[in-house]
């Protein structure tokens, strides 16, 4: 076991890309003026000579990602989740994706929690652009000790990965330094019957207090983490639904186009059962401070554990 | 550059220009006006520039080949099969459901393809990752992309630009194919690149700008080009959209439509005659 600790995905990934680079010679890091939000500023510090700085330039940087790869290098290319999978979604789909080459694309400030900078910069789309494009792997981790696996995964997998990360600290949960998962495989966190809920990313711990709480209350709710939204666990999905009949997915991303559309399309074809998504409705976010945003937006511990009451009702 | 030396370079492009009339003949689209202003280049850069091996497409110290104006692909196609990276059957099949050769480079299927393209501007960026990569491993290869001058309309290209100045991307070169037309009319109508060579030179590139139909332009350009130190080169090459093929050359209508049946004839026997006359300089 480890410590818990307090800490941002993304500074749990510039801790993580540090520490991976002996490992892994091939790896570089490419950033586009943002290295001390991003955190690859941890990576920069380490290995100066490994590290790119692309400048404002973010279309460039995933096509020069691109030809890094093309020629054997492993790039990790990050930005904010905007503007890495957003304003350079085209070069991402036709530079990365249609040659299948080995780029890890990070998108950091995803999701509200950006907090104070407001909707330009909070990256509620991300999600469902990037499983628009095919042969894209999506991770979604949940946590610090989640992150430093995912970057290890996202590595080992030779391919295009979008590395969705936040900028909120939080407290982790998987405290253990050989926290290991498997690409591609949900974890059951909390057993139950009576519902599940499934999340990702930060919303992980927030349901995972709702679950606790409610299960103090009587009502056992499956909680599923979905760290990989693609290729998703369609089977631990399914077997969910059927034995618990009804589904919650909560993310910090519109309900368009993100888990909970992944995990609905995932059912209506195997084994159709309600669901309702808990996101962003279909709106742009606002400035404010993170913590409350959330709240503002539903997406905490207090509302999951409303939500999941009132789907009982 | 020696007098059998540049025939057989012209030779090299008459064929090209050949395949590019097979290719969009057969595939009854494509695009024949940029693909032809650009094959003196492709020939001198697959006969005489590179360091390639066909029998070895992916050998580790070649020098890389981006097409960023990747529509111009039954140019490159004609010139790789005329290399001997496949058989010159390929080039009918080209845009053929199930086909090797793909509407845009794709660096998946086709041998000899260093960099999928075809999204104007984005492979510039991957010529600056490429000859990066190279920088970063100490390894001397050189790095060559052609881009269309309408392309340069693109805010992409000038991030690149900006990025491999500002990394003195020495072992890259750029090539302008500068025949003045776009799909919508010419390119000082459409978009206004020009003045192309001050933007370059502004971007901390060593700037040419030759007649791209003179191979001995063309070879004294690239031959500076590998001189350059600490800077990107770029050659402007001045050429006219459909060369080689009369009744095509300076139509903007060639960008991207495909011969017909006796269009195919009449640039066919024109190329055939060309290349005869100079078989027999």
């Amino acid at each position: 076991m480890a410590e818990m600790v307090k800490k941002a995905t993304r500074e749990s990934f510039g801790e993580a890309i540090k520490e991976l680079a002996e490992e892994y010679p091939q790896m570089v890091v490419l950033d586009a003026d943002l290295a001390a939000a991003t955190k690859t500023g941890i990576f920069k510090k380490a290995h100066p000579e490994r590290f790119i700085d692309c400048g404002i330039a973010e279309s460039n940087m995933m096509g020069v990602a691109a030809g890094l790869a093309a020629s054997g290098k492993i790039p990790f290319a990050a930005s904010f989740a905007m503007f890495s999978a957003g304003r350079a979604f085209e070069q991402v789909r036709n530079s990365i994706a249609y040659p299948h080459l080995n780029v890890k694309i990070v998108g950091t400030h995803a999701g509200v929690s950006v907090g104070e900078d407001g909707a330009t910069h909070q990256g509620n789309e991300d999600i469902a652009l990037m499983r628009s494009i095919p042969g894209m792997v999506i991770l979604n981790p949940a946590d610090h000790y989640e992150t430093k696996a995912a970057v290890r995964a996202a590595l080992e997998y030779e391919g295009p990965v979008y590395l969705r990360l936040g900028s909120l600290a939080f407290e982790s949960f998987n405290n253990n330094d050989d926290y290991k998962f498997e690409l591609g495989k949900g974890i059951t966190l909390h057993e139950g019957n009576d519902i599940t809920v499934v999340a990702t990313g930060l919303m992980v711990s927030e349901a995972l207090k709702a679950v606790k709480s409610l299960e103090e209350q009587g009502i056992h709710a499956r909680l599923i983490n979905i760290h990989t939204i693609k290729p998703l666990d369609k089977e631990l999905i399914v077997k969910a639904a059927r034995e618990t009949g009804k589904i919650i997915t909560v993310e910090e991303h519109n309900i368009i186009g993100g888990l909970g559309e992944a995990v609905c399309s995932a059912l209506c074809e195997e084994y159709p059962a309600p669901v309702i998504r808990m996101g962003m409705n279909d709106e742009f976010g606002h400035s404010g401070p993170a913590v409350e945003l959330l709240k503002h937006y539903g997406l905490c511990a207090a509302n999951i554990e409303a939500v999941v009451k009132k789907a009982l009702a | 550059m020696e007098k059998a030396e540049k025939k057989n370079l012209k030779i090299k492009a008459c064929k090209i220009r050949m395949g590019v009339i097979e290719g969009t003949y057969n595939a009854k689209s494509g695009h024949p006006g940029g693909s032809l202003s650009a094959s003196d280049l492709f020939s001198y850069l697959y006969f005489k520039e590179m360091n390639i091996d066909p029998k070895d497409p992916k050998k580790s110290d070649r020098d890389r080949f981006v097409l960023s104006k990747g529509h111009c692909c039954p140019g490159l196609y004609s010139a790789l099969a005329e290399r001997g990276y496949f058989s010159h059957e390929e080039l009918k099949s080209l845009r053929h459901l199930g086909a090797m050769l793909q509407g845009h480079p794709d660096m998946k299927t086709i041998p000899g393809i260093d960099m999928s393209s075809g999204s104007l501007g984005q492979g510039v960026s991957a010529a600056c990752g490429i000859a990066l990569a190279g920088k970063l491993d100490q390894k001397d290869y050189r790095v060559y992309a052609i881009l269309g001058d309408g392309e340069l309309e693109e805010g992409q290209v000038w991030e690149a630009a900006m990025f491999a100045g500002h990394q003195k991307l020495d072992n890259l070169c750029l090539i302008v194919d500068s025949n003045g037309l776009q799909i919508d009319g010419s390119v000082e109508d459409v978009g206004g690149p020009e003045p192309i060579d001050e933007k370059f030179r502004a971007f901390r590139f060593d700037v040419q700008t030759i007649d791209g139909h003179d191979f001995d332009a063309i070879d004294a350009a690239f031959q500076h080009a590998k001189t350059v130190k600490g800077m990107p080169s770029v050659i402007i090459a001045k050429t006219v959209k459909g060369k080689g093929v009369s009744f095509m050359e300076n139509q903007v209508g060639w960008h991207g439509t495909a011969p017909n049946a006796e269009q195919y004839q009449a640039a066919m026997a024109e190329l055939n005659k060309r290349l005869e006359e100079l078989e027999a300089e």
